[in-house]
């Protein structure tokens, strides 16, 4: 089972964010680098499925060359090689035009199945998973918390609204991971020595005969949310009285009951 | 291209997903700004006799797609079929709810029809008739504002984030024949939790727990939560110590929650925590610790034993109730 990873380096959820001084982007200097921890849980499950079944483990990231660090760490877990596309025209695509240029790349690669994150916890677009399974005419199955493979098939129980649905589809297909899938390894030590000499190739757009595809949707400008200010305790002599006066705030003066 | 609005409703288990009230009417607020018409979408089995309700939230035309194949979600069918209405209607912006399946339809027919995606938005506002839709991103630490520059543009709206309208629509319902290929993904079957549950992402009101609850039982937050016709959520380590399942946790690698009213019991305030429920109108923290995170965050809070205050909280409601 030869299976692609859709790997992408992300600020990590503690990091906190500050808007550049273009106002539509984010300042990266002080930044804590990450795998996306979607895309974790991809990397452990097909690591997996590759225990169970044999074959090969493929990470594919479009980034800069810090994108390097996240890769190794994946390889370090154990995946076996590595695309990574690193060109600075790519800062400017939308999930779309990321979605293009991992399609090429994987076209150039033998694949049974290719395991996305449902979303990147940076644009949360929620968009690469599926335009790329549109993009090489394959079967998408998002938001996965189980899945067998058995004789060519595969049966993902996706999480929908209150429950999970059971959806079954031919190889090859996309699936997207929901957490609850896998608790992702740590890498070891040995493994941290071993990927230091795992292949990992690096492109450009010009090496895959693409131009920067153009962007559909385009940010014109990010703030930061309106801080919330601190809470009004309540005080009150018991505890009887606190929640009594809770409920009649709620109802009386934020009248949201 | 013209100036309609599409808006696909969301038929589930034999009622509209409260979210497609939300949708239609923004909808209407945007085809009276553009001056054009707007034209609900309705996907399922027996879908027919419901599509009618759509009238009051101001849809003028209601594509019914009726099929067997259309009754449980599938994103080759629906993007399949959604995608004909599109490309025959050619409206300027699809709606839909930020659902699981609205976030997967919209990402499946963005790609399909090489149009702009904006996901699980927030807000809309249109400057001489160009839009501009603010969404979260960095879970909620930023706020994006992001404009298309093609169309259709397809839209997603978080749950609970815009005003549902009353509005008459001519509602002239139409049925769209369905013809789906020999498919190539198939629903094997559904495992629901207990009906009548309220869905997360839709409650007015919702309870959540943290590692403070201690164990497994939280039925101090379910009474109250029933109380308050709303539902239970768990911070990520009241999931990982197994009290609560997954499809429970609030959070950025979790369900982002926008209710009326959001109560964290027990739950510290962690920033990938404040992520899926910082949107909430009201946010009050119940937590023993004065020192917790929480209280800079929330609007309301109480300094106390979650055991003993969240009971008496419940009474007072039931007394408010009872007045
Ligand atoms: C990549 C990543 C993603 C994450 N995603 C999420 C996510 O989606 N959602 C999420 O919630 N977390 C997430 N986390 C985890 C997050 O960082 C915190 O660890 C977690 O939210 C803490 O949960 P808690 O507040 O329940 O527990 P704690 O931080 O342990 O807090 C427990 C609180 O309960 C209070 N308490 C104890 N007993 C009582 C009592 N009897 N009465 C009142 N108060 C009491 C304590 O004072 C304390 O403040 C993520 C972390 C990472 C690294
Ligand atoms: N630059 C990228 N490189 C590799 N994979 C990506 C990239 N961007 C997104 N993805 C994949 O697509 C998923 C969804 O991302 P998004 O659509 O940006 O929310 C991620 O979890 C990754 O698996």
């Amino acid at each position: 089972m030869d299976i692609i990873v859709l790997l992408k380096q992300v600020p990590s959820t503690e990091s906190i964010i500050q808007i550049a001084e273009d106002g539509r982007s984010v300042k990266t200097g002080d930044v804590n680098w990450v795998i996306n921890p979607y895309d974790e849980f991809a990397v452990e499950e097909a690591l997996r499925i590759r225990e169970k079944q044999g074959g090969t483990v493929t990470l594919v990231s479009v980034g800069t060359a810090k994108a390097v660090e996240a890769i190794r760490t994946a390889l370090a877990m154990g995946a076996d090689k590595a695309v990574l596309v690193n060109d600075p025209a790519t800062a400017a695509c939308d999930g779309l035009g990321i979605a293009r240029i991992l399609s090429t790349v994987i076209q150039t690669l033998p694949f049974d199945l290719i395991i996305a994150g449902q979303r990147a916890v940076d644009d949360e677009n929620f968009l690469v998973g599926a335009a790329v399974a549109e993009f090489l005419n394959i079967p998408f199955m998002s938001l996965v918390i189980k899945q067998e493979i058995s004789e060519g098939k595969i049966q993902c129980h996706r999480t929908i609204e209150g429950g999970t649905a059971l959806v079954e589809s031919p190889l090859p297909a996309l699936f997207t991971t929901q957490r609850g899938l896998n608790e992702p390894r740590y890498a070891s030590l040995p493994g941290v020595m071993k990927a230091k000499k795992k292949p990992l190739e690096t492109r450009t757009l010009a090496d895959l005969g693409l131009e920067a595809p153009a962007s559909r949707v385009r940010v014109v400008a990010m703030k930061l949310p309106e801080k919330r200010k601190a809470a009004k305790i309540i005080d009150a002599a018991t505890p009887r009285a606190k929640a009594a006066e809770l409920v009649r705030i709620l109802h009386e003066e934020a009248k949201a009951i | 291209m013209s100036q309609d609005i599409l808006a696909v409703a969301e038929y589930a288990d034999g009622v509209f997903r409260k979210v497609s009230f939300e949708v239609l009417s923004q909808g209407r607020r945007m085809a009276d700004t553009l001056g054009g018409k707007l034209v609900a979408v309705v996907l399922g089995e027996g879908v027919q006799d419901a599509a009618n309700q759509l009238a009051a939230y101001g849809a003028d035309n209601i594509l019914v797609a009726e099929h067997a194949e259309l009754k449980n979600y599938l994103t080759e069918n629906h993007t399949r079929v959604v995608a004909e209405i599109i490309r025959k209607a050619s409206p300027a912006f699809v709606l839909m709810g930020a659902t699981t399946q609205g976030k997967d339809l919209g990402a499946a027919l963005s790609a399909r029809l090489d149009a702009p995606l904006a996901t699980d938005c927030i807000s809309l506002r249109f400057d001489n008739k160009s839009l501009t839709i603010t969404r979260p991103m960095y879970g909620g630490k930023v706020l994006a504002d992001v404009v298309m520059e093609s169309s259709p543009g397809i839209i997603t709206l978080r749950p609970n984030a815009f005003a549902v309208a009353a509005a008459s629509g001519a509602g002239r319902i139409e049925s769209w024949p369905v013809a789906l290929d020999t498919p190539r993904t198939f629903c094997l079957g559904r495992q629901m939790e207990a009906a009548g549950r309220i869905e997360l992402t839709e409650a007015d009101v919702v309870v959540s727990g943290g590692r403070g609850m201690g164990g497994n039982d939280f039925s101090v937050l379910e009474t109250l939560a029933s109380e308050m016709g709303g539902a239970v959520g768990a911070s990520r380590s009241a999931v990982d110590e197994g009290w609560r399942p997954v499809s429970d946790q609030v959070g950025q690698t979790g369900k982002v929650v926008s209710p009326n009213v959001y109560i964290a019991c027990g739950i510290s305030g962690a920033i990938q925590h404040f992520a899926g429920m910082q949107t909430s109108k009201v946010i009050v923290a119940i937590n023993k610790d004065p020192e917790a995170p929480i209280f800079s965050k929330a609007d309301f809070g109480i300094v106390g034993n979650l055991f003993e205050i969240v009971p008496m909280i419940t009474e007072e409601i039931k007394k408010l109730k009872g007045n």
